[in-house]
């Protein structure tokens, strides 16, 4: 008969054993504040598609204390979440070989940011812009 | 000449005929500082308790045998010193998401599987005689794959993975790592049937891009990069045989 008995150890808390998986859980988690983010966009839209009263009334809350504070928290998470995903980025990309080298991971990310802080500060224009 | 340094070593122990579940026993171990975590395991084994049970081989960090959670990270008990972690305690344990054997030993068997599975062999896209000579393949062919070639069946990938620990049938970063290394071989014709277990729900498509995996990876194979590339090969294969005249059928 046979005396192996092996042992499985339990997984419950793993993501509080390192560091690295904490982070990660806050990353996954702080994609919610971006839905929470996308939510109130599109109430806006409702309430612009609702008509001149419903929209005024929407930016008068957007106005409110409550709602800055509220806007300000989201922008803390939605950065946090922009910053460790875009560390991620190199890990997601298939190799990309210039010139016979393989590109840095360090310059995927870098160009990441390039590409994102470029789209935001060309919407923030046209909005500007438009208002 | 100096004191003799003692360090503390705490292993997680498990002996299948006589421990129901696995408890932890500390070591003084006297070492110098070109001594190995492996080495300290070793010098237990030699001095303190004989029954004391890990895997070993080259020390050296090619032969991936000594993977183990040192001070709760996988690591290659070998190619780490003691010094490093003096004088704090050094906690090793078997390594993270296999079920233990016995003490540092883990089952590997699921592992070999999952390698069979995605068959780590040049399956050749044109099978030649000998007469027809060798399989030519260029420098820049060659660069394509070399990166996950390095793979040493470690399984520190594995013990980082938490998806391998939550879903066991997950089929892993490293045998991932070596799925991709012989789709981008030139020489190789064997893609389609491999990409059908990295398509599979036990393959790419499980991992939830944690990146622990690379971050552990001795070897630098970057296995996480092999497992996410493969989810947008998966994607496309899946997308693109909807335009292809037989809807993908073989």
């Amino acid at each position: 008969m046979s005396k192996r008995r092996p042992y499985v150890r339990s997984k419950s808390g793993w993501w509080k054993k390192d560091p690295y998986y904490v982070e990660y859980m806050v990353h996954e988690s702080t994609a919610l504040f971006v839905a929470a983010y996308a939510i109130v966009l599109t109430i806006g839209t409702v309430c612009l598609a609702a008509g001149e009263a419903a929209w005024n009334g929407y930016l008068e809350a957007m106005k409110s204390p409550l709602s800055i504070i509220f806007h300000l928290i989201l922008l803390a998470a939605i950065v946090y979440h922009a910053f460790t995903w875009f560390k991620l980025f190199p890990l997601t990309t298939p190799p990309v070989v210039l010139g016979g080298k393989k590109l840095e991971p360090e310059l995927i990310v870098r160009g990441g940011w390039v590409v994102a802080v470029g789209v935001a500060v060309v919407s923030f224009v046209i909005v500007w812009g438009l208002a | 000449m100096s004191e003799q340094k003692i360090i503390e070593i705490e292993i997680l122990r498990y002996l299948p005929e006589s421990d129901q579940e696995p408890r932890s026993e500390i070591y003084k171990v006297p070492f110098t500082d070109d001594m190995s975590v492996l080495q300290g395991v070793q010098y237990i084994k030699d001095n303190f308790d004989g029954s004391l049970t890990f895997r070993w081989s080259c020390r050296m960090a090619i032969c991936g045998s000594c993977g183990m959670m040192i001070n709760g990270i996988p690591k290659l008990a070998c190619e780490n010193f003691i010094r490093d972690y003096y004088p704090k305690r050094i906690t090793v344990e078997a390594l993270n998401n296999f079920p233990i054997e016995k003490d540092l030993v883990v089952d590997l068997s699921g592992f070999i599987e999952k390698l069979e599975a995605i068959q780590p062999y040049i399956i050749p896209k044109e099978p030649r005689t000998v007469e027809q000579g060798e399989y030519i393949q260029t420098p820049a062919q060659f660069s394509e794959y070399i990166q996950f070639t390095s793979c040493i069946n470690c399984t520190l990938c594995y013990a980082a993975c938490p998806q391998v620990g939550l879903d066991p049938d997950f089929i892993g970063p490293g045998a991932m790592a070596l799925l991709y290394r012989y789709n981008r071989d030139s020489r190789d014709g064997g893609e389609a049937q491999r990409m059908e277990v990295a398509a599979s729900t036990e393959g790419v498509f499980v991992c939830g891009a944690t990146g622990y995996c690379s971050e552990v990876c001795p070897k630098k194979v970057d296995p996480g990069n092999a497992v996410n590339v493969n989810k947008i090969n998966a994607a496309k294969d899946y997308f693109l045989r909807f335009l292809s005249p037989k809807g993908g059928a073989k």
